[in-house]
């Protein structure tokens, strides 16, 4: 009895250490998304960044020595890709969802391209804390050695939050995302708003590309993101565009991913193919449950609905 | 000209018939200016596909070394194409294969390319040789101009499984495995018999990832496995590179499977199972020069070269080695049988009774459906 429970305890330890590992990128990524959504534009492109990031990251780790240029390079990589994807959207009758998709295709296409160099080397990796030393056991210890760039999204998603309610440059954004029209007639140039949040959205997405590549599952190769990145932007409308709520979506995504192999370690070797559809599933079951036919998603910035 | 039975691409129906008329102008050219080459080597066309790319530390890295060992042979003109995925396209890259490239023989090496993608393009080019990496080809079912060939690996398994056996102070070993297909089944069905050799105690427990490339799901598998005290780790996936660096951070052996993995754990990498396809497909090239009729089924072990063992790592024992060597040299005599009654599976069925045994070459092995005694898992997901 005694055994059962210590093992019951042991997952749960396993899959909140799972939560946090494989829940970072989407964090980032998702807290990314947040902040161009709320100026009123969709960028689904960032699956593309967050793969270049991914592997600039781990190129510029590699060529350098030091994982954090890595992660600047990805950062500056995921401005850039925004940038693109900004003035693009800003011309005429261009279509944001379009252009995102071409450009999480070119990203992708173009990280494999420029990556194929780096699926053999090891780039220096990114330290982590060890949060866990205070215990004897290792499954502990595992869990608890948490990569800095998580707490570093764990601190980014409140102060994100504040600085869309209490920070002048936050009520810009957000009077952009609600009301185009508005904004101009406070003076604000709504491109140039709209400009920068994608820019720092890329930047997040880029970073998130490189907790990938350097540090978990860590190395670059094309199967790295298999999708993390858009399941990231739809967590974003599952948060209902608050980076708090992002940050809990984002480990309750990676505890569903973890739980396919975790419950297999333990020697549960049933349904583990429904298990691995675990995350695809939570999101439909909360979709539909919090959705209503009467009333637009609350929180939504209205100028998202009207994509040219 | 080929026949056509109309059903494909309008693309490539055309690039076939401007093909054949370049061809034909080409053979005219050349037919007066050199009368017989009878004493050169026929020119070979071989075309290669692989389902990721082609430095991946694992399976589709092996294949192409040993593509890019027939660079010496200048008769021979081996095309490739990486990140082929097993749907319609591997179709399309099949055909333009052998209408563009013109090869005579097509490597297409993935496990999901042969049904239902080979055994549909096959009829319709009978004059070209389709061999299948791993498949199972049946005389009565199968076109003749389909083949397939594969090494018995998991004999290097067996090995890596004797060294786990030796060195697992835990008693419990860790298999992550992409899904359960007849060839995974076997790889850790014989990394298990073999380590349960040395320990009869120990127990393999498995993980399905359900992909050939996740790596996250790979990482998490490693990590959750190892907080369940594994410690040793092997796989049968793709790409074991975060496989292996996953068990080294976190301080337990491992072995490897595809490639030699080594550098990528200094200390706790054991041995692994490796192939070696450059002979294969020297030996195919040879053989399509001469015009040798094509085996349709390739099949060998260590005898025959087609697998080895990577090096021992530092952790190996004097003991695991020794036990190891003598393994490996009666897989070579071939007095080495596996697969000898009696065998429990892991619900307590006997698969195969008490003096029965199935020697390597039993085509029944290459559909295994079942699990050995002491694997914690299940081949119904």
């Amino acid at each position: 009895m005694n055994e059962t429970e210590f093992s019951l305890l042991n997952i749960l330890i396993a899959v909140i250490g799972g939560a946090i590992r494989v829940g970072t990128p989407f964090l980032f990524v998702s807290l990314g998304e947040c902040l161009t959504e709320r100026s009123g534009r969709i960028n689904l492109g960032l699956e593309g960044t967050l793969m270049m990031g991914a592997m600039t990251g781990y190129g510029a780790s590699y060529l350098s020595g030091s994982p954090w240029l890595g992660v600047m390079a990805a950062g500056m990589t995921g401005v850039i890709l925004g940038g693109v994807h900004a003035l693009l959207c800003q011309q005429q009758k261009v279509n944001d969802i379009a252009v995102g998709i071409a450009l999480m295709l070119l990203g992708t296409g173009l990280a494999f391209f420029l990556g194929k160099p780096l699926i053999q080397p090891t780039a220096a990796h990114l330290p982590s804390l060890h949060l866990g030393s205070w215990s004897d056991s290792p499954v502990i210890q595992a869990a608890l050695d948490i990569n800095v760039l998580f707490v570093i999204g764990v601190l980014l998603a409140p102060a994100m939050a504040w600085f869309f309610r209490y920070s002048r440059w936050g009520l810009y954004v957000r009077t952009v995302g609600e009301s185009a029209d508005a904004a101009r007639a406070m003076g604000l140039n709504v491109n140039r708003v709209r400009m920068y949040s994608t820019m720092a959205g890329g930047f997040l997405a880029g970073v998130g590309g490189s907790f990938l590549s350097l540090y978990y599952p860590g190395g670059w190769s094309e199967g790295l993101s298999s999708g993390q990145g858009l399941m990231a932007v739809a967590l974003v409308i599952f948060a209902r565009w608050n980076p708090v709520y992002c940050l809990y979506a984002s480990l309750l995504f990676g505890a569903a991913a973890t739980l396919g192999p975790t419950l297999q370690s333990i020697g549960m070797t049933w349904g583990y193919y429904l298990f691995h559809a675990a995350p695809y599933v939570l999101t439909l079951i909360i979709m539909i449950t919090t959705s209503s036919s009467t009333r637009l998603l609350s929180g939504m910035p209205g100028q998202l609905s009207n994509v040219k | 000209m080929k026949k056509y039975n109309g059903n494909g691409l309008v693309d490539n129906k055309r690039r076939t018939l401007l093909k054949g008329a370049a061809a034909l102008g080409v053979a005219t050219a050349l037919g007066g200016l050199l009368p017989s080459k009878a004493w050169a080597k026929k020119k070979v066309g071989m075309g290669f596909i692989y389902v990721g790319p082609r430095d991946d530390y694992g399976y589709n890295q092996s294949h192409y070394e040993g593509k890019s060992s027939l660079a010496k042979l200048d008769w021979v003109k081996a095309v490739d194409q990486e990140n082929v995925p097993e749907t319609i396209e591997v179709q399309k890259a099949m055909e333009s294969m052998i209408n563009l490239d013109g090869v005579q023989v097509l490597f297409p090496t993935s496990f999901g390319y042969f049904d239902p993608h080979i055994l549909k393009i096959a009829p319709k080019y009978p004059d070209v040789m389709f061999l299948h990496c791993g498949g199972l080809w049946d005389a009565s079912k199968h076109p003749k101009n389909v083949g397939s060939y594969f090494g018995y690996i998991d004999e290097a398994v067996y090995v890596a499984g004797i060294v786990a056996g030796h060195t697992s102070k835990t008693g419990k070993l860790g298999f992550i495995a992409a899904m359960p297909i007849p060839q995974v089944l076997r790889n850790i069905n014989n990394f298990t018999l073999a380590a349960r050799s040395v320990n009869p105690k120990i127990t393999t427990t498995v993980v399905f990832t359900g992909g050939w490339s996740l790596p996250v799901k790979e990482a998490e598998a490693a990590n959750s496995l190892i907080d369940q005290g594994i410690d040793v780790l092997t796989c049968h996936v793709d790409s074991p590179k975060v496989v292996i660096e996953t068990a080294e951070k976190r301080g337990i052996y491992s072995c490897g499977y595809h490639t030699n993995q080594a550098v990528l754990a200094p200390k706790g990498f054991l041995t692994g199972a490796q192939w070696n396809w450059s002979k294969v497909y020297q030996d195919y090239a040879e053989m399509i020069s001469k015009g040798t009729k094509i085996p349709n089924l390739v099949r060998g072990g260590f005898k025959e070269g087609l697998v080895t063992s990577s090096p021992y790592g530092k952790a190996v024992s004097a003991k695991a080695k020794e036990q190891a060597d003598k393994v490996r040299s009666s897989f070579m005599s071939g007095s080495m049988v596996v697969y000898k009654g009696p065998i429990k599976d892991n619900t307590g069925r006997v698969v195969i009774a008490a003096g029965k045994e199935y020697k390597q070459t039993d085509v029944w092995l290459e559909s295994m459906d079942w699990l050995a005694e002491g694997v914690i898992g299940s081949t119904k997901g």
